[in-house]
């Protein structure tokens, strides 16, 4: 007895959903489109404006005091290497991307993130919501934002909020939540009000966890970023797109490496900034 | 303790149910059953059940019970970081339990400073910051309350110390911190949540005399709960007892010791009462100073101020006890130009042989609070019980 089932037509209606937002809404993403461009631009401009030396001793310097000379030495010589090879144009532009993308995910994530902690209904909403987001494979995400803000870097950044926004969100929860009671309570029991609660006591003692999770955002943050080649964004990834396409794996390896080592010194410091907000 | 102190906080018919149902388990109570049968019936927690006492302005009255008796509820309840289920808690006029937020917030801070177990104190700021917290978030300018948590901590005896981060300090200085904390706020009410039980013996000793020197010299109306019964006695103006979220007795630390209400309050106090083998002898105390009968006005007043009594023995050579003299009246004599003292001595204050059992003292205590003679068989002065002396007595002899 062979029922007949249709087939849903999911992708229609995904679609179908799309094309109504962005007649819809043209007007504000042609208005985010052009900010979000005007802010890329500017701070390539200035990171390109800078001597790439100087760049990497102001980077250095932050390594040494965040971290230590171990840093401070591995990542001038890795910054260095990247420049040897003729990659800082590219590696200047994803780190724009990745620092534009990373700030507009935690501006986005912070309150979400707050509000999950506090409220339980919207943590039973948005915790099945950041599962989703993360389950779904990467590039899927870069091919609704062209119908949104066209090819190119906004696009990508689009794509990379969303990408990179869930440990950010998860993190503060997590953070928030894990305040002791009896903090909680002391707070109560001076009477503070929620805000007084959240900005004196819970933010504070959860900063590290924060940290952690904004870590985890840059991280994906930058593989997105070097993904979003695809869709025509400029970077380190689009020199290993092209490589790919000219087949010419060596180029391709040393772009690869360039994400590595733009990888590692963005890893570290974050971690050393965590680190030393824990000490004191 | 004077009969005239006004009352603090009313607590009538608080009770507080943890548990989705609360009306049913109230129910069951009010038919009659206890604790463990609504717990079985409902799976409601009677936490609290119909507790009324009041609370006077200026005392330290200790809550009491075991582990489960409802402590930290019936405290938590008050300043409503437990939402009570019914009942009324009237401080200064307002009942709590009816507050809006905003007014909730008033309330407590204005009235209620909490010490905890755990210290809980807040690891990112510094002592002075901490020191700070409740003035701070009432919005107090910066000056004032860099002032206030300075005297606060002085108070606890922790000046010098205002830069250093909780985790650098001990657990005796973390409680300080704690309770400066709380004084800094100025709140009408102190309450502490077995603020000494994470503490050592030793250091907890002395916490307890300097709480109670404190609470002397500021008089202010202090909650104290602990599981503790030496504490309780050591510290308690009055004392309550809690068993299963109810009250079995509230009393002073006399009462309990001597008129125990029912068997759990006896059990309680096993350990402590030895009043029956004890005897005067025990706690009794040497005189500091007495007069001579042939001493004048003047003589006993000077000796009086010079050991700051506010009345004197007076003694034949051979310290046969003829009887007491009041400063007051000493006073009088000395102005009205009189030579002797003979008129102005009375007989008007307890005294017992060196055999009377501690247990018979407590009530010789009469409301002037004059302390008690002990004298041998011919009369002659051994030395003074003072009310305390007993209690601090009773106590240690509970711990060995
Ligand atoms: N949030 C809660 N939910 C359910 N039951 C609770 C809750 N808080 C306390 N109880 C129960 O209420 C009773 C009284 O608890 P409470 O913490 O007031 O006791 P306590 O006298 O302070 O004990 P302790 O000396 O262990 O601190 C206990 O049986 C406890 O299990
Ligand atoms: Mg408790």
């Amino acid at each position: 007895m062979a029922i007949d089932i249709p087939r849903l037509p999911l992708g229609d209606w995904i679609e179908g959903g799309l094309d109504y937002l962005t007649t819809q809404f043209s007007a504000v993403t042609r208005g985010i489109s052009h900010v979000t461009q005007g802010g890329i631009n500017s701070l390539n401009d200035a990171l390109m404006w800078m001597p790439a030396w100087s760049l990497i001793a102001l980077i250095a310097l932050l390594c040494w005091r965040m971290s230590g000379v171990r840093l401070a030495v591995g990542s001038a010589l890795g910054l260095a290497l990247i420049w040897n090879l003729g990659l800082w144009d590219p590696m200047i532009e994803s780190l724009t991307l990745v620092v534009i993308a990373t700030l507009v995910a935690v501006v986005i994530a912070l309150p979400l993130g707050i509000l999950a902690a506090i409220s339980n209904r919207f943590y039973a909403i948005i915790m099945p919501v950041l599962d989703f987001m993360q389950t779904m494979p990467a590039f899927v995400y870069l091919i609704p934002a062209i119908p949104f803000f066209g090819i190119g870097s906004v696009s990508a950044i689009f794509a990379t909020v969303i990408f990179s926004m869930p440990p950010a969100i998860r993190f503060t929860t997590l953070g928030i939540r894990q305040v002791p009671k009896e903090l909680i309570e002391a707070a109560d029991a001076f009477g503070s009000t929620r805000s007084q609660k959240l900005v004196k006591v819970q933010l504070p003692l959860s900063l590290p966890t924060i940290m952690a999770g904004i870590n985890q955002t840059i991280m994906l943050a930058l593989s997105m970023v070097v993904i979003a080649a695809m869709i025509g964004a400029d970077g380190l990834g689009n020199e290993v797109w092209k490589a790919i396409q000219r087949l010419r794996p060596g180029d391709g390896f040393e772009a690869g490496i360039a994400v590595v080592i733009l990888a590692m010194v963005l890893d570290r410091l974050t971690q050393s900034f965590r680190k030393t907000k824990k000490a004191q | 303790m004077s009969e005239s102190q006004t009352t603090k906080i009313q607590v009538r018919g608080l009770s507080k149910v943890f548990g989705s149902q609360p009306k049913k388990a109230l129910e069951l109570r009010d038919q009659g059953l206890k604790r463990p049968e609504i717990l079985e019936k409902t799976g409601q927690t009677l936490g609290l059940s119909n507790i009324s006492f009041d609370v006077k302005e200026g005392e330290l009255l200790v809550i009491m019970g075991l582990s489960g008796s409802g402590k930290s509820t019936l405290i938590r309840c008050l300043n409503r970081l437990i939402e009570p289920t019914e009942g009324d808690i009237i401080i200064d006029g307002e009942n709590i339990p009816k507050l809006n937020e905003k007014e909730l917030l008033q309330c407590r801070r204005r009235h209620f400073s909490m010490v905890f177990q755990n210290f809980a104190l807040f690891p990112h700021r510094t002592v002075q910051n901490n020191a700070e917290y409740g003035l701070e978030i009432r919005g107090v300018d910066k000056a004032e309350r860099t002032q206030k948590a300075r005297d606060a901590l002085k108070q606890v005896g922790l000046d010098g110390w205002e830069d250093a981060m909780p985790s650098q300090l001990s657990g005796g200085m973390q409680q300080r911190v704690g309770l400066a904390r709380a004084l800094a706020n100025d709140s009408s009410v102190l309450l502490m949540d077995e603020a000494f039980s994470a503490l050592d013996p030793l250091i907890r000793k002395d916490m307890q005399q300097e709480l109670l020197e404190l609470q002397h010299r500021m008089k202010k109306t202090t909650i104290f709960i602990t599981h503790d019964l030496d504490e309780a006695l050591n510290i308690g103006d009055r004392i309550i007892l809690l068993k299963d979220g109810e009250i079995v007795q509230i009393g002073t630390p006399e009462d309990i010791l001597t008129n125990p209400a029912d068997e759990y309050v006896a059990r309680f106090i096993e350990g402590v009462d030895m009043s029956r083998i004890l005897t005067a002898r025990h706690a009794m105390r040497p005189v500091r100073a007495t007069a001579r009968e042939d001493d004048g006005p003047r003589t006993v007043l000077r000796k009086l101020s010079e050991n700051g009594l506010d009345s004197i023995y007076v003694t034949t050579r051979e310290r046969k006890l003829l009887g007491l003299v009041d400063a007051d009246a000493a006073d009088q004599a000395a102005k009205d130009g009189e030579q002797s003292i003979k008129a102005i001595l009375h007989d008007d204050f307890p005294r017992v042989g060196p055999d009377e059992p501690l247990n018979n003292l407590f009530a010789m205590f009469n409301e002037k609070s004059r302390p008690i003679a002990v004298v041998d068989e011919n009369q002659r002065l051994l030395g003074v019980v003072v009310k305390g002396a007993v209690l601090a007595e009773l106590a240690e002899s509970g711990e060995r």
